[in-house]
């Protein structure tokens, strides 16, 4: 093993540890760095410290506290977060990827795995494979990692006995025909006593195989993905009016000056002119440079478009399946919109349909009409527009995607796509000859969609129809969409789960958008609690025509007026799910108008509305 | 195996790759930030992870110049070779650079020796940071922070979301995935970018050489007036400092691993006066660099709770 010409080429080796704080991960990780000499004196000094104040391991060194960073994490004796350790041998450069094992903490791993090309699942030899083992090698899996090393950690709490440790290798090898690793290395080892971390140990003369770190050190993982070329912009560089280059980092592929390319998205073509870098320009760049590029045609090209070879093209399409991790404590709830981010592009989208999650566990696939988070589902995708991408498999930094939540702009969800959907792409939006222009003209006055949103009895449908009177005797054009009478028709169908109510209110949004195109003025008198939702609505139709109006009576006062006595029933549990009760209303944070029912009387404030709705509407009045 | 001879086997050439992969991760970090981001500022605080930052940054939009400004927060006790190595920098590379300082702290006298290490971080580093990024309306600002540095650090984001407050909260980050970093923010939060999160400080030193990026004059070993305190050489980098009885004022040939106040970074004996010498010297070292960093010794989780009081 000291073949020193392999130094020549010391790469980088991302690799992810999964496992719980009873498997000993963080005491192996520890163990690792101390015993490559990977910890400098001062840090020894205060782990010896440490170990006294907070070990779990009496008077000897706890190097689980090398890694676990947080505070809390300290004073809990938990690992709540991944961290990223670095070591370095003289043949190889490590980035390690800490990640927990407790179910709650799937997302992380998640997390680490997405950048790893490695992973060490750790199991207790006492316990041998266990329900969460299934877990990591499913994750590990599903987020592409093609390396495994299965660490049969406290091999001598059975005493250093091969037999055990074989069945626990054949119970993994058999687990792992269903995913599909390239190398598996089984070892035997002991964290804290230091047998075949790094040095071989006489306890286990048995063993034949590599310690855990030459493994780490001699592993090949495949070169990166060389492929056909893909680049998505980044950001277009433009100095002066001289020089127009593409900034961003090549995904797939090599190119050279010369090199045909197509804009995937367009079809249009050119050809490579310069690859241009500060340190000169250069022959050639293939996957994982960051580079500039320029074209010798002016082409429109911007921030998420992106260049691929003519001969192998990405998918292009706005509907695709994909295996999803969700990441969020708020439920994934299908027709909700998120915004996507895939390659550079970033656009709206929703999970059209959970075909069915997995449970991690078994792997066995079930129904659903949400996901929890850390539930793990195959999806299918529909995006406001076509977008360029591979599949997974075949380019992870091409073939991944993630979900971002409109409202509070976390990120709840990591994609893997599977394949694209062609269903989207046989159907064309019909043009019409008779624009809502020309309905206009006939109408006398523009289209409107006045969202009318608040808490029942808060007095949206009150106020909305004293405001259609008033239209209605001005000659405008109007129609009522209520809610209570919409669920007894259209939506029949639905609930008042989360899910039901998001599709209630897309249903009601695509309705008011076919009315406002028809010329007419629409009244919308919708509970509508959820911001997104409402957000969703409004995307839809373009701007200026939706103005959301937020009827505000605190709920004391509502549930005074009870009109249809259903805060009776909900306080008395005989109905469920019902807002400002066991069900959140989130107001609007800028609403074009907001009307405060507890200071004004009904009429005036619809006189109000309609004062400030005229100018807008075009509407002189007869 | 020690220390020493790994290091050894670190110098070949096949470190070429490696430090090429840290470059092109670093160039996309920061073209996603200024792509995502309305405003972000780049925070230049002088040292050889600020000025590795400031290289990639010029590489990252040639040939175009970075579309940010700098910032830097002048406590008013960097070393003297530090603001010069600054101000030639920033003209060397014709780059916009803000400086503020916290002027009212300063007339009241609050320094270093008398206010204690963590109560003058605060007044004097994260008070001004904190103002300018509001001054300005800065949503985003690059940090040269690396991950190998500490602990705390090792477990943030490198596109890390801080509240109105500019706090970060450990508990509530947000999952980073790939590298499609989420650059989204609701209203009065802020961003810290920081690219160099996966380098390593050999990485930091190796890529110096390569690329013969310029560094303070500092970082290389001369004789200069030191006083022993508590066990740390302090440089005497101007008559601010007053010795204590037993103090005596000595000349030593000394080098810095790291830089920040003069007060607050203690130096190291050295005879390396050339980059090469360095490199051997961090290589050999048994010592991390924080270690002359005195304001991470104050307790055990000194960092984490001057990031949640929005420190860097």
């Amino acid at each position: 093993m000291n073949d020193i010409t392999l130094t020549a080429t010391r790469s980088l080796l991302r690799l992810l540890t999964c496992g719980s704080v009873d498997d000993g991960k963080s005491t192996l990780i520890g163990r690792l760095m101390f015993d490559t000499d990977n910890i400098p004196d001062d840090q020894r000094a205060a782990l010896e410290q440490d170990s006294k104040k907070f070990g779990t391991d009496g008077a000897n060194i706890d190097y689980a506290l090398l890694v676990d960073g947080l505070e809390a994490e300290r004073e809990q004796g938990i690992t709540i977060d991944v961290a990223y350790r670095f070591m370095a041998t003289p043949r190889r450069k490590f980035i390690i990827a800490d990640t927990p094992g407790h179910e709650q903490y799937t997302r992380n791993m998640a997390t680490g795995a997405s950048t790893a090309q490695l992973a060490i699942l750790l199991v207790d030899a006492s316990q041998g494979l266990l329900t969460q083992t299934r877990r990591h090698a499913f994750i590990a899996d599903l987020l592409g990692i093609r390396h495994v090393v299965l660490a049969v950690n406290k091999i001598d709490l059975i005493r250093y006995d091969q037999a055990k440790f074989d069945a626990i290798a054949t119970e993994f090898a058999t687990l792992a025909t269903r995913f599909h690793f390239e190398t598996i290395a089984t070892i035997p080892l002991s964290a804290r006593h230091g047998d075949n971390v790094v040095h071989r140990s006489e306890n286990l003369g048995w063993y034949s195989g590599p310690t855990l770190l030459e493994h780490l050190e001699t592993v090949e993982p495949a070169a990166a993905t060389s492929g056909p070329f893909r680049f998505p912009v980044q950001w277009v560089n433009r100095p002066d009016a001289n020089f127009r280059g593409y900034a961003g980092t090549i995904a797939g592929g090599t190119i050279h000056p010369g090199d045909t390319i197509v804009v995937a998205g367009s079809g249009r073509s050119s050809q490579i002119a310069r690859i241009v870098t500060a340190d000169g320009d250069r022959a050639a760049a293939s996957v994982g440079d960051a580079v500039t590029l320029t074209l010798a045609d002016e082409l429109d090209i911007s921030r998420g478009d992106s260049l691929a070879s003519p001969d192998a093209r990405p998918e292009v399409a706005d509907q695709f399946a994909a295996d999803l991790v969700w990441m969020s404590d708020t439920p994934l709830l299908p027709g909700r919109p998120y915004i996507a981010r895939i390659g550079t592009a970033t656009i709206s989208g929703v999970v059209s349909k959970i075909r069915h999650k997995i449970n991690v566990n078994n792997f066995d696939e079930l129904a659903a009409d949400n996901l929890a988070l850390n539930e793990v589902a195959l999806v299918n995708i529909a995006l406001a527009a076509p977008v360029a991408f591979d599949a997974y498999h075949a380019n992870r930094r091409t073939g991944a995607f993630i979900l971002i939540d409109r409202v509070s702009n976390a990120t709840v969800a990591a994609g893997m796509v599977r394949h694209a959907l062609r269903r989207a792409s046989n159907i064309h939006t019909q043009a019409l000859t008779i624009d809502r222009a020309a309905r206009e003209a006939r109408n006398g006055h523009r289209p409107a969609i006045l969202w009318f949103t608040g808490l029942s009895g808060s007095g949206k449908s009150t106020i909305a129809n004293l405001l259609e009177t008033k239209l209605h005797l001005l000659g405008a054009h109007t129609y009522l969409l209520d809610g209570d009478n919409i669920r007894h028709g259209l939506n029949r169908d639905l609930g008042f789960t989360d899910v039901d109510r998001v599709e209630n209110i897309r249903r009601v949004g695509e309705v008011a958008k076919l009315f406002a195109d028809a010329g007419m003025i629409v009244l919308v008198s919708f509970i509508s609690p959820f911001r997104a939702e409402r957000r969703m609505a409004r995307e839809q139709v373009e701007s200026g025509l939706f103005h959301e109006v937020f009827v505000d009576t605190p709920i004391d006062i509502c549930r005074q007026r009870d009109p249809k006595g259903l805060y009776r029933k909900a306080d008395a549990g005989q109905i469920r799910n019902f807002t400002g009760i066991d069900s959140p209303y989130e107001p609007p944070e800028a609403p074009e108008f907001h009307l405060r029912t507890t200071t004004n009387d009904p009429n005036a404030l619809a006189d109000d509305l309609l004062a400030a709705l005229r100018p807008q509407l075009g509407l002189t009045g007869h | 195996m020690m220390l020493a001879a790994q290091n050894e086997a670190r110098a070949t050439n096949g470190e070429a790759a490696n430090l090429a992969a840290l470059e092109a991760e670093s160039i996309e970090i920061i073209r996603e930030a200024v792509a995502g981001l309305r405003n972000p500022v780049m925070l230049y605080s002088i040292g050889k992870d600020s000025s590795v930052m400031l290289h990639l940054a010029m590489k990252a939009f040639y040939p175009a110049k970075p579309p940010f400004a700098l910032l830097h927060v002048d406590t008013g006790w960097k070393f003297r070779e530090m603001i010069e190595f600054r101000d030639h920098t920033i003209h060397r590379l014709g780059l916009e650079l803000i400086i503020r300082t916290n002027v009212e702290a300063a007339a009241a006298g609050i320094n270093p020796f008398d206010h204690g290490a963590s109560t003058y971080t605060q007044i004097m580093k994260t008070e001004p940071l904190k103002a300018a990024l509001d001054e300005f309306g800065f949503d985003g600002a690059f940090g040269g922070a690396r991950r190998d540095e500490e602990k705390s650090r090792a477990k943030e984001r490198i596109f890390s979301v801080r509240n109105a407050q500019h706090g970060w909260d450990p508990k509530a980050q947000r999952p980073e995935l790939w590298t499609l970093f989420n650059t989204r923010l609701a209203p009065g939060q802020t961003m810290r970018i920081f690219p160099l999160s996966n380098w390593t400080e050999a990485d930091i030193w190796d890529y110096v050489a390569r690329e013969a990026i310029p560094v303070v004059p500092l970082y290389f070993a001369k004789e200069r007036p030191v006083v022993e305190r508590n066990g740390q050489l302090i440089m005497v980098d101007d008559d601010r400092l007053t010795l204590t009885p037993g103090e005596t004022r000595q000349l030593r040939k000394i080098r810095f691993r790291t830089l920040g106040c003069y007060p607050l970074t203690a130096a190291v004996d050295s005879d390396a006066t050339t980059l090469p010498a360095i490199i051997a010297e961090m290589r050999a070292s048994r010592v991390s660099e924080r270690q002359g960093r005195l304001i991470d010794h104050d307790d055990q989780a000194a960092m984490e709770k001057k990031k949640r009081e929005g420190y860097f």
